[in-house]
């Protein structure tokens, strides 16, 4: 466990930000680019991940374990979420025999 | 220091494989890899709470719940239906848009002193959960209203209605 602390010793605050930063747009590509709605909900994820990962590094930047504890809760959300989004889809699916997000543009009217 | 850089670069090449996989199964499964990444960085950072949560509650359940629906659903490489071109260049257009921005809003601010641990106890158990349970006693309770409210939710959706519904 000693030389993982060392290991973050000369780690700049930025850099942790640009991944953040680059796992936040590959999720936002994602969510643009597939009309699978699994997919669609594995990219929302991926960006809840990112989050999760600034606020880690926030708090332990700051030295405040708030931040760490708002990351659990972002964790309870995330799951209740999937809990539902995955309902919606497998109801989708069971009407229209599809998971294409296309298709629910009959939701416009 | 060269850990994290490591760590790094495997967290974007899994999140990459996860969005450009053309088989919806195998997203999931470098989904998998890009959250055990996650769990490392957790660990590099000390917070080992947050990496056990990490673990069982996302690696365990959430991407189990995925795969299951994916089997379910019976969706495979055959069945994946996919945007043209040019709606996917414009997607990925728009979305290396947003990440110059936010690179750019973030070589903005001053030069970042190093992520240095300062108490070595922050993300312990014993800490966490001493602060959990005294300044944020009434949103965990709130939470657990929430996951059972999903629960019932989730259970009322997914039930097949008996009664043939009607035809638009």
């Amino acid at each position: 466990m000693e030389s993982f602390i060392e290991g973050i010793k000369v780690v700049p605050l930025n850099h942790y930000i640009l991944l953040s930063a680059i796992i936040f747009a590959i999720g936002v590509v994602g969510v643009l680019i597939r009309r699978n709605a699994i997919v669609v909900f594995m990219s929302v994820e991926l960006m809840l991940n990112a989050v999760n990962l600034l606020l880690t590094v926030f708090s332990v930047y700051g030295n405040d374990p708030n931040g760490q504890v708002f990351v659990f809760f972002i964790m309870a959300l995330a799951a209740a979420e999937i809990a539902i989004g995955l309902a919606i889809i497998v109801m989708i699916h069971r009407n229209t025999n599809s998971i294409d997000v296309n298709i629910l543009n009959r939701l416009k009217w | 220091m060269s850990i994290f850089y490591f760590i790094a670069f495997l967290s974007i090449l899994f999140a990459l494989l996860v969005i450009f996989a053309k088989n919806p199964v195998h997203s999931v499964l470098y989904l998998v890899l890009t959250f055990f990444t996650f769990t490392i960085h957790y660990i590099i950072l000390n917070a080992q709470f947050l990496a056990i949560v990490n673990f069982i509650v996302y690696m365990g359940a959430i991407l189990v719940l995925f795969l299951f629906v994916m089997m379910m659903l019976n969706l495979n490489k055959d069945t994946e239906p996919s945007k043209g071109i040019y709606v996917k260049l414009a997607g990925v257009i728009g979305g290396g848009a947003l990440l110059v921005t936010l690179v750019a809003a973030v070589k903005m601010t001053a030069k970042s002193n190093p992520v240095l641990l300062k108490d070595v106890n922050l993300g312990s158990v014993q800490n966490l959960g001493k602060v959990l349970f005294n300044e944020f006693l009434l949103p965990f309770e709130v939470s657990s209203i929430l996951l059972l409210s999903a629960m019932v939710g989730a259970v009322l959706l997914a039930t097949k209605d008996e009664k043939p519904k009607a035809t638009v």
